[in-house]
């Protein structure tokens, strides 16, 4: 058990940035809605699965929209309170403690607010271990426990109900739902037991967000020590060469290509990105590919740059973590898998890649 | 023929020219800035008229490009007490205005705290209706209380009406003496960093006010009676009216009359400028003679801002940059003799090996007594200066946008420490006078207008529109003062909103013309 004070959201923001795979939303507005918050009621607790009572309950936080939206039309604390009272009426009031749902970008924040104003406990894991753009896309959905009912609340003062047949229904109601209340709301989808939480959840991803930013904000080479402490790879050093962004059946698909450096002269990375970075191949063959994480970092900072932000010119690294094995199930690659964004890749595991 | 007269403040010189009419220089000066800036402009409006020895009343026109604004947010010095307000509840309130500034700032600044129900939606649709109550309560508290007033409302680049509407319900209760900034005519979508720009574009307004009384004061001493103008970090000039408005478009203006400096010197209209100081190397883009600007937030006196500011990258290596020798490796930089280069550096009988030792050394330039850095290594040395070549080839690719090569210009004190080719660059241009480019540069400006509003657009009479609307900003850069037939268009952007019923489509048109001559 610890605390968690204004500090930690500075460091955590780094983390969840770097965990966002390029994706995820911009923590920093979620940032200073947590420090405020942190400054109205007091530090956070977080807690370890390990430290929930046998009965507890955990409830998961988040918010669903356009970051576009969001850095402009800034939420209230009152629509935090309006939608954690809607979430008990259909759950019920045993709420022991509150979870994040995507530890990668924006979303690693707002489950924090809900604890300083409701003054419950964080838990220090989350359902992807990283970002990802759609409901559905969480451990607890692929492995059947069912997103809905979830709740809604715009900061209006108006709330929405959803009861799906599916979590792909979730994800295409909720998007049209958004849409209407404003285009960017907060939800509250999973009330989940600590059994499921220890079978399903992605374990201690809040804290090594936190040790992600520390290491970045203090390091003097910041991707050895990145390297040290989340094992992982660098798939790739170099410069990019080009970024084409195309729009593809609604969405915007990108392909970032670097020529590399040192060790890596005379080799070619192609990163195709949508929100997310979802492939990496090097000199054509596939090397890393969702759910499997990949991060572009600043060569010399080591702070993860997004999709947005791949210039021309800018020299980085092409660091890649596996992801956690609670993914790597036939349900979890068909829903999260390269196939499903459109690639024609199969999934294999980073592990395999870089081995063989 | 009639002149010019140019000065350039910036942190560490100021520079001063006057031109003639077809451009050429009569006269420069160069002197370190001092802590005084006003007498620092008197000086050189005196030193520039002696030395030329001109005809006072032959100066039409007067150019001030001045850091004092953005020193007076660096330093929290003589800001205004401002009024602050965000129109949105009941959106918004997560995230007080003003927020993530330094505590230092806000005891200054952030006094006056005040949120309203109001504001828009992405699509136009209200978030509340405006709380005009409530708008003048407030007005009734800041009268007398505060000089200086900032309005931010919630998606006001989609829709300002709420911004404009309040300023009215305000202006009615606390009189006309009391200054405005409206967030939709100083920044872009994202609140808080345009917010952050806005309460700081309030608070320097009598910093602007000194600022420009100040210039006409000194050539008014001086006997030169003529038509003043401030520089903007776009490359173009503002009339003081304008200034007193948006003085924050002053902020940056050095490196951008830098850029514009060395473009005239070399007579490039697109080419990437190296400013080689002793400290750092600013390295921007100039396309069609006028800055690149930055498509990302700008951090400006720790406040995280996203007006428009040129796209300048600043790289830790000047000059004055220290040399570490760890053995058979060596370190370059970050940290500077700055301007202690003269009593520091081993050329000059010092104890530390810079940058400019190097040079020495390499053969590249002859500076002070070069027996003092015989005993370096010559391969070493090669190394350390092929590194040297390779950070700043490293930081011009940054700025690129492709590879395809551009021109480059070096200027600045520094700019003689390089010698040979630049990767990536098509040549390499090292102009005579860049001493004093930011002093031309503010000499040589245009002046311009700017449109910037939502139309709804019949796509049958698109183009007839659009050259209503091109002809609108012309109009403006004409009634500012610019030459009506050689005022053009320098930049045109249509971005379509998706979301607005109908054709709605925001326009940003900016023309731009040399001042008419009398």
């Amino acid at each position: 058990m610890k605390y968690l004070d204004k500090q930690d959201m500075d460091k955590l923001a780094i983390g969840a940035a770097l965990l966002g795979t390029g994706g995820g939303g911009d923590p920093y507005v979620g940032k200073l809605m947590a420090q405020q918050s942190i400054d109205k009621y007091g530090p956070v607790q977080m807690i370890t699965i390990d430290e929930l009572a046998t009965d507890a309950t955990v409830a998961t936080f988040a918010m669903v929209g356009a970051p576009t939206v969001l850095v402009e039309k800034i939420p209230n604390f009152e629509s935090f309170d309006i939608l954690y009272d809607e979430f008990v009426k259909y759950n019920g009031d045993k709420i022991d403690a509150v979870m994040p749902i995507e530890a990668g970008g924006v979303n690693s924040m707002i489950p924090i607010i809900f604890a300083a104003i409701k003054g419950v406990p964080l838990v220090d894991a989350d359902g992807m271990g990283r970002a990802f753009p759609e409901m559905q896309m969480d451990t607890f959905n692929v492995n059947g426990i069912h997103n809905t009912p979830a709740v809604f609340a715009d900061e209006k003062g108006n709330t929405a109900i959803l009861n799906t047949s599916d979590g792909l229904w979730t994800e295409k109601i909720a998007r049209s739902l958004t849409t209407v209340m404003g285009g960017s709301i907060l939800n509250g989808v999973y009330l989940l037991s600590r059994q499921e939480l220890h079978d399903y959840a992605i374990h201690h991803t809040v804290s090594t967000s936190i040790a992600i930013g520390e290491t970045l904000m203090t390091s003097k080479q910041p991707i050895e020590d990145l390297q040290v402490l989340l094992g992982g790879t660098i798939l790739f050093r170099g410069k990019i060469q080009d970024v084409a962004r195309r729009t593809d059946g609604g969405f915007v698909k990108g392909t970032a290509t670097l020529t590399g450096l040192d060790a890596d002269k005379d080799a070619t990375c192609k990163i195709e990105f949508q929100n997310e970075n979802l492939v990496c191949l090097v000199d054509d063959v596939p090397r890393c590919t969702t759910p499997d994480l990949i991060t572009v970092l600043d060569l010399e900072t080591g702070m993860p740059i997004t999709t947005e932000g791949l210039k021309f010119g800018a020299r980085c690294v092409v660091f890649a973590q596996p992801a956690d094995d609670k993914w790597k199930t036939e349900a979890g690659i068909r829903t999260v898998g390269p196939g499903y964004f459109g690639y024609d890749y199969d999934y294999i595991p980073l592990e395999k890649t870089v081995k063989g | 023929m009639r002149y010019k007269l140019g000065i350039d403040v910036g942190g560490t010189n100021t520079d001063g020219v006057i031109l003639d009419s077809d451009m050429n220089v009569l006269t420069a000066f160069k002197h370190p800035t001092t802590d005084d800036i006003e007498t620092g402009i008197a000086g050189a409006v005196e030193a520039l008229l002696k030395k030329s020895g001109l005809d006072k009343s032959l100066i039409d026109h007067g150019m001030l490009g001045t850091t004092q604004c953005t020193n007076a947010i660096v330093t929290r010095k003589s800001l205004n007490d401002v009024g602050v307000i965000r129109i949105g509840a009941p959106a918004g309130t997560a995230i007080e205005p003003i927020y993530s500034m330094p505590d230092d700032l806000k005891a200054i600044i952030g006094q006056h705290i005040y949120q309203v129900r109001g504001g828009h939606e992405f699509n136009g649709e209200l978030i509340a209706e405006l709380d005009e109550a409530h708008l003048e309560d407030i007005a009734r508290e800041l009268k007398g209380k505060v000089n200086s007033i900032a309005i931010s409302s919630i998606f006001s680049p989609v829709n300002k009406a709420h911004e404009t509407r309040a300023k009215e319900i305000i202006e009615a209760v606390v009189g006309e003496d009391v200054a405005f900034s409206l967030s939709s005519e100083i920044g872009s979508i994202s609140l808080l960093e345009r917010e952050n720009a806005t309460v700081l574009n309030a608070a320097i307004i009598d910093v602007a006010k000194r600022t420009t009384e100040g210039f006409e004061k000194a050539l008014k001493q001086h006997g030169v009676d003529c038509e003043v103008y401030f520089c903007q970090n776009d490359g173009t000039l503002m009339s003081k009216e304008y200034t007193l408005k948006y003085p924050i478009l002053t902020v940056a203006c050095g490196p951008t009359n830098s850029l514009r400096g060395a473009s005239f010197l070399s007579s490039h209209d697109n080419a990437i400028i190296a400013d080689i100081g002793g400290t750092t190397t600013d390295i921007g883009v100039l396309n069609n003679g006028f800055p690149r600007e930055s498509s990302l937030s700008v951090e400006l006196g720790g406040v995280q801002t996203n007006f428009r500011m040129p796209d300048i990258y600043s790289l830790a290596l000047g000059g004055g940059t220290i040399i570490t020798l760890e053995g058979e490796n060596f370190k370059i930089g970050p940290d500077s003799v700055g301007y202690r280069l003269p009593e520091k550096a081993k050329v000059f009988g010092g104890d530390t090996l810079t940058v400019t030792d190097i040079a020495v050394a390499k053969g590249v330039l002859s500076l002070g007594d070069a027996e003092k850095v015989n005993d370096l290594d010559t391969e070493l040395v090669d190394r350390i200066y092929d590194e040297i070549i390779n950070m700043i080839e490293v930081a011009i690719e940054r700025m690129k946008t492709s590879d395809k090569e551009v021109p480059v210009v070096l200027v600045g004190g520094g700019s003689t420490l390089i010698e040979g080719d630049i990767e990536g660059a098509s040549e390499v241009i090292n102009p005579e006078n860049s001493g004093v480019a930011n002093a031309i540069g503010s000499a040589i400006s245009d002046i311009s207008g700017e449109v910037e509003k939502i139309y709804n657009i019949d796509p049958a009479r698109r183009s007839e529109i659009l050259d209503e609307i091109k002809q609108f900003a012309i109009d403006e850069a004409v009634n500012a003062g610019a030459d009506k037939d050689r005022t053009e268009i320098i930049s045109f952007e249509d971005i379509p909103l998706a979301y607005l019923p109908g054709n709605a489509t925001r326009i940003k048109v900016k023309a731009a013309g040399p001042l008419k001559e009398d």
